[in-house]
Order: structure tokens, then C-alpha cells, then sequence
């Protein structure tokens, strides 16, 4: 399979989705009350937190706006596989599969899609959060959006694995609840881990969304040349790489 | 086109495993309409699904149209159009998006001209912007067939196209099957339950039962294969008493009682006939099953001439797929689908 072809079916499934995804606005927009509630109104509780031991240096803004964006693309990202069960049951999947098109671009022009729109909410919520009172660098905002990128690509990715294999709503919801709960509490999204005891500490050191917020942290203060950034950094790109590997080797395989 | 041999496919579930094909041959000519008769679950699907390379065999070689099903799926894939049987659309598409895309995906040259010219010839006279979720059970299948013809395959596999069709649709889609083979050259292997479409559409026919071919031939030579023709003779009812009374099989002695009836004694006549395999007496029909009928027709005529049988009317008629099907498996068509 070419590369020219793979790029040209994975725009042609990316519009696809879409399109699929512009007809049903209602769906966008809820996407984001979740992340934009937990702004408005648990956000103005952590500003009377600044100052207090291990919640790190920095405005109560600049601690809680990057958790709720990797909220956003942890929780957005993880539920994009509903969409391909449902395509699964209707028969599009297979419709899809029997047609020359690239197997590696039914995955990425999906995961393309989410991506999109998990940004365009970002900026909305970014938005928000200015007009909430939060200050931070250009650069340090933009570096916090790649982390949303990466992290949206990755997630995506495996939520589409794992409803290949599961292929019914009523396995993949329970399931999906039990990795993506623990995974938010433990990357320190709502609170930074630096309050926790240290066990708590030192599980959390063991699921990678925690080094990506404890990164995004760092550049919403401006930090950049941290060991945070970096193993934020080193954390998303193995993510991603793994993910996107996982899932062009499930809709390569033959009995997808 | 098609090249298979011991095809097969097994599926495990909770319950144990599913033998659902079982080393199926077959083999297609390029050009030729296939049909693959069966009744629920005997396989069809399964085994299309494995020719289109959805689903990977358990056993079993294949090639489909040029290219070797294992080594080379991109290839068939390239050569074949599909129809699944439950069809392949989003709901909330509209129309004319999910032609579109599917045309793109195949490189289709013209795609408008030859988008419009199919719903055309399908009769899919529905806004392109209509989601089809929005279209009628009918409308909605003929999407199906648009979406999987309209690249021009050269061979196309068709699930059971016809269900949920009114029979203008029906009548319709034969047509534009049979003008694709005509003029394109087109060859076309489809499921089907329906013995008439399986009759009309098809120039061979492949009959399976419980994952496994019992049955192979063109319609007319299945048929030739079962038991003959029918032939039902009316009898006269002039100075005869009435109908012998009731049902009776050829062995039934409902008659014996009575005088001799025209009916009894048609039936003794006929009985030493060597080409009647069976003969059954009702009232005053009795129905024959005879061994090339049409040339066999005017000899039984004349020996009920001479056992003084006077007869109201003779009909022949040439045995059904379904005679065929109950033949090879020992069920009707009808009762195992139900
Ligand atoms: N994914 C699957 N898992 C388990 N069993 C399956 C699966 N797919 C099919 N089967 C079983 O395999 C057998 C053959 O099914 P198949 O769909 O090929 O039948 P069919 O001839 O197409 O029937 P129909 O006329 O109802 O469409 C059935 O017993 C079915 O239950
Ligand atoms: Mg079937």
C-alpha cells in the first residue's frame, strides 16, 4: 500500500467523520460541558488553595487549567470508539474493508477527526479559562496544546482497539470506565500529586497521564527547560507511537 | 473468477464450536451468474464473506478474481464488488455522501455521471442530502446494491440483494444483473432463498446445506435430477357417482369399497405404466409423477383410453427448485428457512 494512498484515504475517511461529527453539534457541545463545569465551578475553590504546601509554585490557574485540558482529551478521546461499534453493527466497517481503501487510513482518518475536535474544544476551554482569570505564555499554551495532540492521538487510538475487540457497547462502557477512572485520579488532574502521600505518590509515578500533566503544568508557568517537560515529552511520544502502532496492527489484521 | 477448494470456516463460542462451512469447492467461470441456495444458516454468508476476504478461512484455499485469497487480499479486494446481506450504511449519511465516498475509494472516473446513472437504473429517486436512515426498507437496499456496483466490478458477490425488494424492484435488479453480464462481461455469485430468482437469474446453481455443497447443476438439470414431472389428470365426472372420496395415497384403499371408480381405475391403469414412479388419487385428480413427461404424456393418454377412462383435462408441469431442495435434503425450502 503506498504512502499517496494512504494519505489520500485517510483525508477521505477524515471527512467522513467529520462531516458525521459537524451534523451532530449537540455531541460537540456536551463534550465540553464536563471540562468547562469543573472550570466554572470547581476551578474559583482552587484559588483559595494557592500557597498551600506541595501544590507548587504558581497561580491556582496555571496548576488546574492544564489538568482539565488532558481531562478533556483523556476522557473525549476514550469514548471515540462508540462510534466504531455502532459502525461495526451497521455494516459501514465491513462495507469499508471490502474496498481497496488503506486499512492504516480507516484508523488514522478517525483518529484525525477526534483529534480535531478535541482541539477546537481545548481552545474553547482555553478561552474560558482566560476569561476566568488565568495567565499564562503563548508558547506555554501552544506547548500544552501538543501535549492535548499527543495525548488525544494515543487514546483515541487504543479506544478503537479495544472496541474492535470488544465489539458490543454493553463490554467496552464498563471497561472503559475502569482504565480511564483511576488513570484521571492518578495522573493528579484535579489536584496536583505533590499533596499526595507517598504511596499514592508513587503509584501515580506508574501511569503515564501524570508526567503529561505535571509537563503541561510546567509550561502553563513557563518553565520549559524542566526535567518535567521533558519526561512529559518522552512520556507522550512513547504513548503515541505504542497506540498508533496497537491500532494499525488491529485494522490491518485480517479478521478485524 | 472463482477458484475454491475446501473452503471452510468455524466459528468458537460459549457454547462450543460452530462448523458453519465445511471444505466447500466451487468454482466460477468468468461471466457466469452463480446462485448459492440454501436455507438459514447453512453458510451463504459465511462463505461469502470469506471470498470477499472479511473473515479469514480455517481451512481451505481460494482464488478470487485473479488473486490468490491468502496471499494477496488487496488484490481481490481491487477485482470485487460486495452486497452484504445486512447492507453497509450509516444511518445518518446522506445519500449522496455515501455513494460519493465510496466511489472515491475506488477511483471511480466520472463518479457523478456514474453515481446519477446508477440510482437511475435502481430507481433511487431520493434526495442526495437524505440520511438513509430516512429512506424506505426497499430504498435503503437499493443504496446497498448502488454502493457495491458502482465501481464496475468485474465480479460481484451479492448477499441476498433482493429481500425487502417489491417485486417491480426485484424484476428490475434480474434485469440490470443480467445486462451487467451481458455487456460487461460481469460475473456475479448471489445468496438467495428465493427459488424463482435463483430460476430466472441464474445459469448455475450451488445448493447448500449445513456448511456443505449437496447440490450443483444448472436449474434445469437439478430438476431433471429429482423425481420427473407432475402430470395431473382430471377426470371426467359423467355417469360416475361422485368423487371416490377423500385423500388417499396411491396404496389407500378408499376406493376398494366402492365400485370401481373412473379414479381407481385410472390409477391400476396407470400403475403398470413404467414411466409413472408414483401416482396419487384425489377425489377425482389423480396426480402422477412421471419420468419425462412430455414425451411420456400422449402413451399414458392412450392406456387411459383403453381402461375406458374418460378424462376433463391433462397438465404437466416440470418439478420446482423446491422439489429439488427437498430432494437433496430431505426438507422443504420453506420449512427450513422457517
Ligand atoms: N460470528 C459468528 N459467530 C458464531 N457463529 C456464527 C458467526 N457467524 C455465523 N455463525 C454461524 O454459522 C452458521 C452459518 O451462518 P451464515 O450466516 O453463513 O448462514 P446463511 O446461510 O447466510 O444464513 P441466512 O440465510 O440466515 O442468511 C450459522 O449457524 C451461524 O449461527
Ligand atoms: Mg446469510
Amino acid at each position: 500500500m503506498s504512502m499517496a494512498r494512504t494519505v489520500s484515504d485517510t483525508r477521505l475517511i477524515f471527512g467522513r467523520y467529520l462531516r458525521q461529527t459537524l451534523r451532530s453539534k449537540v455531541a460537540v457541545v456536551f463534550g465540553l460541558t464536563q471540562p468547562l463545569l469543573y472550570l466554572l465551578l470547581f476551578g474559583p475553590l482552587l484559588t483559595r488553595l494557592g500557597g498551600v504546601r506541595g501544590f507548587g509554585s504558581g497561580d491556582a490557574w496555571q496548576v488546574f487549567v492544564p489538568g482539565v485540558l488532558v481531562q478533556l482529551a483523556l476522557f473525549g478521546a476514550a469514548f471515540v470508539g462508540f462510534g466504531l461499534i455502532g459502525d461495526l453493527r451497521s455494516g459501514v466497517v465491513e462495507r469499508l474493508r471490502v474496498t481497496p481503501v488503506s486499512r492504516t487510513a480507516l484508523l488514522l482518518g478517525r483518529v484525525l477527526r477526534d483529534t480535531v475536535v478535541l482541539v477546537a474544544q481545548a481552545v474553547v476551554l482555553l478561552g474560558a479559562a482566560f476569561a476566568l482569570g488565568l495567565r499564562a505564555p503563548a508558547a506555554g499554551v501552544a506547548v500544552g496544546l501538543l501535549f492535548v495532540v499527543g495525548l488525544a492521538v494515543s487514546v483515541a487510538s487504543l479506544s478503537y482497539v479495544l472496541a474492535m475487540r470488544t465489539r458490543s457497547e454493553d463490554a467496552f462502557a464498563p471497561l472503559l470506565s475502569a482504565v480511564t477512572l483511576p488513570l484521571m485520579l492518578l495522573s493528579g488532574i484535579l489536584l496536583p500529586m505533590g499533596l499526595a502521600p507517598g504511596w499514592l505518590d508513587a503509584v501515580s509515578r506508574c501511569t503515564p497521564f501524570r508526567y503529561v500533566v505535571d509537563a503541561a503544568r510546567a509550561a502553563f508557568r513557563g518553565d520549559y527547560a524542566t526535567a518535567a517537560v521533558g519526561e512529559g515529552a518522552l512520556v507522550t511520544v512513547v504513548l503515541l507511537v505504542v497506540s498508533v502502532a496497537l491500532g494499525a496492527r488491529r485494522f490491518r489484521a485480517e479478521n478485524a | 473468477m472463482i477458484e475454491a477448494r475446501g473452503l471452510a470456516r468455524s466459528f468458537t463460542t460459549r457454547h462450543g464450536t460452530v462448523e458453519a462451512v465445511r471444505g466447500v469447492d466451487l468454482s466460477v467461470a468468468a461471466g457466469e451468474i452463480v446462485g448459492f441456495l440454501g436455507p438459514n444458516g447453512a453458510g451463504k454468508t459465511t462463505t461469502v464473506r470469506m471470498l470477499t476476504t472479511l473473515l479469514a478461512p480455517t481451512a481451505g484455499t481460494a482464488t478470487v478474481a485473479g488473486c490468490d485469497l491468502r496471499a494477496d487480499p488487496a488484490g481481490v479486494r481491487r477485482g470485487i464488488g460486495h452486497v452484504a446481506q445486512g447492507g453497509g450504511t450509516d444511518p445518518s449519511v446522506p445519500v449522496g455522501e455515501e455513494l460519493d465516498l465510496q466511489a472515491r475509494l475506488h477511483g471511480v472516473p466520472d463518479r457523478r455521471a456514474r453515481i446519477a446513472e446508477l440510482c437511475e437504473l435502481l430507481e433511487l429517486t431520493v434526495p442526495a442530502s437524505r440520511p438513509s436512515a430516512a429512506l424506505s426498507g426497499g430504498q435503503r437496499r437499493r443504496l446497498d446494491i448502488a454502493l457495491g456496483l458502482v465501481h464496475r466490478p468485474r465480479l460481484l458477490f451479492l448477499d441476498e440483494p433482493t429481500t425487502g425488494l417489491d417485486p417491480q424492484s426485484r424484476g428490475n435488479l434480474w434485469e440490470h444483473v443480467r445486462s451487467m453480464r451481458d455487456r460487461d462481461g460481469t460475473t456475479v455469485f448471489l445468496t438467495t432463498h428465493y427459488l424463482d430468482e435463483a430460476d430466472a437469474l441464474c445459469d448455475r446453481l450451488l445448493i447448500i446445506d449445513r456448511g456443505g455443497i449437496v447440490a450443483r447443476g444448472t436449474p434445469a438439470e437439478l430438476k431433471r435430477r429429482v423425481a420427473g414431472d407432475v402430470v395431473t389428470l382430471e377426470l371426467s365426472g359423467a355417469g360416475e357417482p361422485g368423487p371416490a372420496g377423500g385423500e388417499g395415497a396411491a396404496s389407500s384403499p378408499a376406493s376398494a369399497a366402492s365400485p370401481a371408480s373412473a379414479a381407481e381405475r385410472a390409477r391400476s391403469a396407470l400403475a403398470r405404466h413404467p414411466a409413472v414412479r408414483e401416482a396419487t388419487v384425489t377425489g377425482r385428480t389423480v396426480r402422477l409423477t412421471v419420468q419425462d413427461g412430455e414425451r411420456e404424456l400422449m402413451g399414458l393418454v392412450r392406456s387411459l383410453d383403453a381402461a375406458g377412462v374418460v378424462l376433463a383435462s391433462v397438465s404437466l408441469a416440470r418439478p420446482t427448485l423446491d422439489d429439488v431442495f427437498l430432494a437433496v435434503t430431505g426438507r422443504s425450502l420453506r420449512d427450513a428457512a422457517a
